[in-house]
């Protein structure tokens, strides 16, 4: 008999990268129920083709480079990235968007990075706006709540458009994004500037059916869901608070002031909160542990700098919604942010006083 | 005309730049040790003339006036490497076969030692102590193994011994520990 | 706003950054009563257990030593003295596996207790009317370290001459498992305080503060009321979390003060002594009860009597773990000290020593292994958790790119090597281990930096003076120059003639072909060493006579003359004599063979059969040995000269290496045989290289077997002639195929 020899500490509290990458999962389902409901099936699809293609593809990509496959597989972050881009992707979008975007968000900016935890940008952002840039037709053919649209979807209908890119009934998605009255409808964000871009003031194109109270109608619930899950993110100290308050605070603060100071052409905090992928991206994306910043000071600007790319880019900039580029350019930052922002070490005096 | 203006403008631009490059290059001088000061820094001061010359100091001049660096059999790998990162020159092997990285301190069997004095005169480092036929003994504390006293010994009484490791030196290499059977 | 020490005596408490909570598991044992163990087999007494120097040895092996007596030395500030737990014999004293992560072996003293139990002479003092420096001999001679894991010598932070503000008593013990401070306070909170006041009483501070961690609340009650006479002492009842136990940890947690970097805790007026040091400078002084035991903590799930015991210092840690039911398991780790700091064990001889606070077994359900390593997800809980606000995962990164530098940046150094990142990491990389690495390097660098600055300082100091003594050479030559040049003038005209004389000498040493001049020299001196030889045959002849002590051998050595007498004084001067023939011979053999190359280099190689004959006086044998250690050497450089030219085609005899050393009751002369083998292995490496290299050279060169036919008796010197032999064998071959 022998004994073993290991390296203090020997205890350790269980809590592994697998385990908090399903954890965040987890928390994203009240959202993905909330956009099944609300905007019909094809998320579900989406879902499935995604999980499929982050595994093969990770499989392959760690075949290749030699690693071991399936306790890697196990650490559950393919299926992570996965499911983030597959919830931020249009619902109804054909099949091939969520295999290319998937692919390459594993094996360009995950695996040849040099796999978890070398990869400098956000693999589901990264791909996010690959395909936003590549394909922005499919991109941005996001369909009307359900409640709005002039034709009743089934989950079938779900299956056929992405597949054949028309549903079972044969309309094309152009045709299933009008409503009732036969008018187009895209997301709140992408109304609004169309609307205002056409010298409509803000209050005028906030009238239109697809806004709801101060958001838009459906993506009020889908924000509040994903809210949910990152507060119980949060409560679970899976990630840390400072991110998210970082990219609401700065958002809302940027918003404010500017619509004081231009109430017709800028819409409010409230609205920018609840609209598009802001609480998805500010519980599950920018606190992607890989590629966020490290230090507590650090995440704060970090939160705050992607809050102020939200704001820029949505307001004066080319695209509808933001998050994807904000997070990206956020994560380019984070080195240097990280730099700046180390800890005063214990009985070592402030940097600033070292000068 | 246009010509003329545009080089005009290109090389009033170049003659600004240029004076303040200039005046970068003076004002911001960086201050740093002269070349072979920082070369005999790296080297293990060992002094044991296995380059060739007569001591680290005289090494690093010669490393300054474009010898080999890969003469260092003391300080290995790691000197080298360092060393090509200051000269800015490709690392190369050692140039001999044998790269010993074990630390060694010199051992005088002290019931053989005829008390000649003549490692005590091939010791750069004055560590070794002792008087015409008395025995000799090596202080191993400043002792850097440079190997130059085993030659002169006229009766071979001088061994190189690795540097025991002790618990206070010891670099933590658990998987070094033998598996010990119980039982 | 209050003032700081109005905030603390109102008992507000403070925080520190990170920190986890691992499950305490300390109800296994904190609720039994501490056993004490019975005196063990065997006590291994490692003689230094503390940081610091160890003293020197006052007792040896066989002698009978009594409880409490002193076994080493408190001959200087840094060295703690080590006691007999037990009254016994010494047995030995011999390098033994230490309880250190390393598990090298340390000089460990072993003891085989007699089971009497036999107290040495005691000497209680009474702390209120001795003095300070009594006090503190006593606490030195005592044996008395730093009980709470560091070991650090307890008379000197209680000789501070500095003004102390506050001294902190720790007794949080927050590593999991662990109660052997609990039950201490438990069960002897009223000498705990008496060794506090004898604490006081040196260091004088203005507030004592008793830290206890929340989850031990008898403790806590027990420490009040124990205390509650002293108005000055405070009993501070932190939250549990760990690493609130750590020096700076709790020094934050209760004053709100940080040790500045690189400093101590006495540069801020505060001194920390563990609870169990308390304890010992009470028994220490007041009953003169030297450090002879502590509480350690067993526990595990592999036990089925997991509890406090009362162990002898030295006893094994398998006395410990049979003591309380210990059944192991396949991979068992065995880890001395808690699960967060403590070390593994290779095997269970290691002895409890002063720091010993746990030695813990347990089972692979209760304590996993780590699992395999991942990559850094870049999570940051690590920093999240340590206590030093520090930044692990950049330490990991510049740990493994191994960047000092960098690592200093970041301040590795404050690293107090808690683990709480290590536990927190979801990728399980072991970081504390990188880190331990990372700082071992740094030192050993640090270390290796010095020591090359020393060596240059030595090497210029050395060559200063090598220059100058030439230079006060130069000068005094210069000198008697002049001196002898005004002689010449004061004497006149002389200087002429002498200048003519001068000129017609120099010429003369010209014409004088320095090669016969060389040639006749060497001839004279090689009939010399015949006669010499020849000499010392007869006297040799004689002596065997005298001694008959082995068969004689005839042989034919022509360079050694030793002339060989009982009386050891001429011995010396033998072996002068043997030196200098020696070196005039090679130098003769040298300048011969590269002078003449035609010449066949004459019986250098005769002179291989060295014959020792049996004789009583060591000296000679030494004798022997040494020439025929220079003989071999002077051959080997003939022999590599005359290999060089090609042309010449001497005739070099093989050596027959026959190293006959008969019976002898002499051990030395086993030595001399061994030097023998060596010097002919040497020889004759030399000349297969020769061979090797320059064939046309050598072409009568016939190797001989090393015949080492060591016809030794009994002799346990016979092995070691072989090894020689061997190594010899071993050092030709590598040389032939080297060459």
């Amino acid at each position: 008999m022998s004994f073993k020899i290991a390296s203090s500490p020997h205890q350790h509290n269980q809590r592994s990268t697998a385990h908090i990458m399903r954890l965040v999962a987890l928390a994203c389902l009240p959202g993905i129920a909330v956009q099944a409901v609300l905007f019909g099936y094809g998320v579900l699809i989406q879902l499935v083709l995604a999980i499929v293609t982050a595994w093969l593809s990770e499989a392959l990509i760690l075949k290749l480079r030699g690693k071991p496959v399936l306790s890697r597989l196990k650490d559950n972050s393919a299926l992570l990235t996965a499911v983030l881009l597959a919830i931020a992707i249009p619902p109804y979008a054909p099949w091939w968007i969520i295999v290319i975007g998937t692919a390459f968000a594993i094996i360009m900016v995950k695996q040849l990075y040099g796999g978890l935890g070398n990869n400098l940008f956000n693999p589901a952002m990264a791909a996010y706006v690959l395909l936003l840039v590549s394909f922005p037709l499919q991109m941005t053919q996001w369909l009307p709540p359900l409640s709005l649209q002039s034709v009743d979807l089934t989950p079938l209908d779900a299956v056929c458009s992405i597949f054949t890119h028309y549903s079972c009934s044969g309309f094309s998605l152009p045709q299933l994004q009008a409503n009732i009255d036969g008018i187009t409808m895209a997301t709140p964000l992408d109304t609004l500037r169309t609307d205002l871009s056409r010298g409509l003031t803000l209050d005028e194109s906030l009238s239109r059916p697809v806004f709801f109270a101060f958001a838009g109608t459906g993506w009020l619930w889908l924000n509040l869901a994903y809210l949910a899950g990152g507060l119980l993110l949060i409560q679970q100290k899976i990630i840390s608070w400072r991110i998210p308050l970082a990219v609401i605070a700065s958002l809302f603060v940027l918003s404010a002031i500017a619509t004081l100071a231009a109430p017709d052409t800028i819409a409010g905090p409230l609205f920018h909160l609840f609209s598009g992928g802001t609480m998805l991206a500010a519980f599950f994306i920018a606190t992607d542990p890989v590629s966020a910043s490290t230090t507590n000071k650090g995440r704060l600007v970090y939160g705050a700098l992607i809050g102020l790319l939200v704001f820029l880019i949505r307001n004066f900039g080319g695209y509808p919604d933001a998050y994807a580029f904000a997070v990206l350019l956020a994560n380019m930052a984070v080195p240097l942010i990280d730099y700046y922002t180390r800890p005063r070490t214990y009985g070592h005096r402030p940097r600033s006083e070292l000068k | 005309m246009t010509l003329l203006t545009a080089l005009i403008a290109l090389g009033t631009l170049a003659l600004i730049f240029g004076a303040v490059l200039g005046y970068a290059a003076i004002r911001f001088k960086v201050e740093s040790d002269p070349l072979v000061e920082q070369i005999d820094d790296i080297l293990p001061q060992t002094q044991c003339g296995q380059c060739g010359y007569p001591g680290c100091r005289p090494y690093a001049q010669a490393i300054a006036n474009g010898d080999d660096i890969n003469k260092c059999p003391p300080g290995g790998e790691t000197t080298i490497r360092k060393l090509a990162d200051l000269m800015g020159v490709e690392a190369k092997p050692l140039n001999e076969a044998q790269t010993e990285s074990v630390k060694r301190v010199a051992y005088i069997r002290e019931d053989e030692c005829i008390g000649c004095t003549k490692c005590i005169q091939a010791c750069p480092v004055d560590a070794i102590v002792g008087a015409s036929k008395l025995m000799h003994t090596v202080l191993a504390d400043e002792c850097t193994g440079c190997d130059l006293c085993v030659e002169p010994c006229p009766v071979d009484c001088i061994d190189m011994i690795p540097v025991a490791t002790t618990p206070d030196r010891w670099k933590w290499d658990l998987a070094a520990i033998p598996v010990r059977m119980v039982e | 706003m209050p003032g700081l020490f109005q905030q603390i005596q109102a008992g507000k408490l403070w925080d520190f950054h990170g920190g986890i909570h691992p499950p305490g598991r300390k109800e296994q044992t904190n609720q039994k009563p501490i056993a004490v163990l019975p005196i063990p087999d065997r006590l291994y007494l490692p003689l230094r257990q503390h940081i610091g120097v160890a003293g020197q040895l006052l007792v040896k092996v066989g002698d009978r030593v009594l409880k409490g007596q002193q076994l080493t030395g408190a001959d200087n500030s840094m060295a703690v003295p080590v006691h007999a737990p037990t009254s016994g014999t010494v047995l030995s004293i011999t390098p033994h596996t230490s309880p250190h992560p390393s598990a090298l072996p340390e000089l460990t003293l072993v003891l085989e207790p007699d089971g009497l139990d036999e107290w040495r002479q005691r000497e209680p003092l009474n702390f209120l009317t001795c003095d300070n420096l009594t006090l503190l001999s006593r606490i030195q001679d005592s044996g008395i370290a730093g009980m709470g894991g560091a070991g650090f010598p307890t008379h000197i932070k209680a000789g501070l001459t500095q003004p102390v503000d506050y001294l902190i008593i720790n007794a949080v013990e927050c590593e999991p498992y662990i109660s052997a401070d609990d039950l201490l306070m438990q069960e002897a909170a009223t000498t705990i305080v008496k060794g506090i006041d004898i604490l006081c009483r040196l260091l004088n501070p203005k507030a004592v503060l008793i830290g206890i961690e929340d989850d031990k609340p008898i403790a806590a009650a027990a420490m009040m009321a124990a205390c509650s006479q002293r108005e000055h002492y405070y009993v501070r009842v932190v939250p549990t979390k760990y690493p609130s136990g750590g020096e700076k940890q709790l020094i934050q947690l209760l004053t709100n003060k940080e040790v500045p970097n690189g400093r101590r805790p006495a540069d801020i007026g505060i001194v920390m002594q563990n609870v169990g040091t308390a304890f010992a400078i009470a028994q220490a002084v007041l009953d003169d009860h030297p450090l002879l035991s502590r509480i350690v903590t067993v526990a595990g799930d592999t036990l089925n009597q997991p509890q406090n015991v009362l162990a002898l210092l030295g006893t094994p840690v398998s006395a410990l773990l049979d003591a309380c039911g210990f059944q192991s398991q396949p991979q068992q780790r065995v880890i001395m000290g808690g699960p967060m700091m403590g070390f593994t064990l290779p095997d269970l001889s290691v002895p409890v020593v002063k720091t010993t606070n746990c030695v813990l077994a347990p089972t692979a359900q209760e304590l996993p292994a780590a699992s395999t390593e991942m990559d850094c997800i870049r999570c940051s809980a690590c920093a999240d958790a340590c206590p030093a606000s520090l930044l692990p995962q950049q330490l990991l990164w510049y740990s493994k790119a191994k960047d000092s530098d960098k690592l200093n940046e970041y301040n590795l150094a404050d690293c107090i090597e808690c683990g709480a990142c290590a536990y927190v990491c979801p990728s399980e990389i072991p970081l504390v281990q990188y880190y331990r690495v990372a700082k071992a390097d740094i030192r050993e660098q640090q270390r290796e930096a010095l020591k090359a600055e020393q060596a240059k300082a030595r090497f210029e100091a050395r060559n200063a003076r090598l220059e100058q003594e030439k230079q006060e050479r130069q000068q005094r030559n210069q000198q008697l120059a002049a001196a002898r040049q005004q002689q010449q003038l004061a004497s006149g005209a002389n200087t002429a003639v002498a200048d003519a004389l001068a000129r017609i000498k120099a010429k003369q040493a010209q014409t004088a072909p320095a090669d016969e001049r060389n040639k006749e020299q060497i001839l004279a001196e090689r009939e010399l060493k015949k006669q010499q030889a020849r000499d010392y045959q007869q006297q040799k002849a004689q002596q065997q006579q005298a001694h008959q002590a082995t068969e004689p051998h005839s042989g034919q050595p022509e360079q050694t003359a030793a002339t060989v007498n009982t009386d050891s004084k001429a011995a010396a001067v033998a072996a002068a004599i043997a030196r200098a023939q020696a070196k005039k011979a090679a130098q003769a053999t040298e300048q011969h063979t590269t002078e003449q190359q035609v010449m066949p280099t004459p019986d250098t190689g005769k002179g291989n059969e060295a014959v020792v004959s049996a004789e009583a006086d060591p000296r000679k044998a030494a004798i022997a040995a040494a020439i025929a250690r220079a003989k071999a050497k002077q051959q080997t450089q003939t022999e590599n000269e005359t290999s060089a030219p090609p042309a010449a085609a001497g005739t070099v005899d093989k050596p027959t290496a026959e190293s006959n050393s008969a019976a002898p009751e002499d051990p030395r002369k086993a030595a001399v045989a061994a030097a023998l083998a060596r010097a002919k292995a040497k020889k004759q490496a030399s000349a297969e290289a020769t061979e090797q290299t320059a064939p046309l050279a050598t072409e009568a060169v016939i190797a001989d077997k090393v015949v080492a036919d060591a016809v030794v008796t009994e002799d346990p010197r016979k092995a070691a002639i072989a090894a020689a032999i061997a190594r010899a064998k071993a050092r030709k071959q590598a040389d032939s195929e080297n060459s």
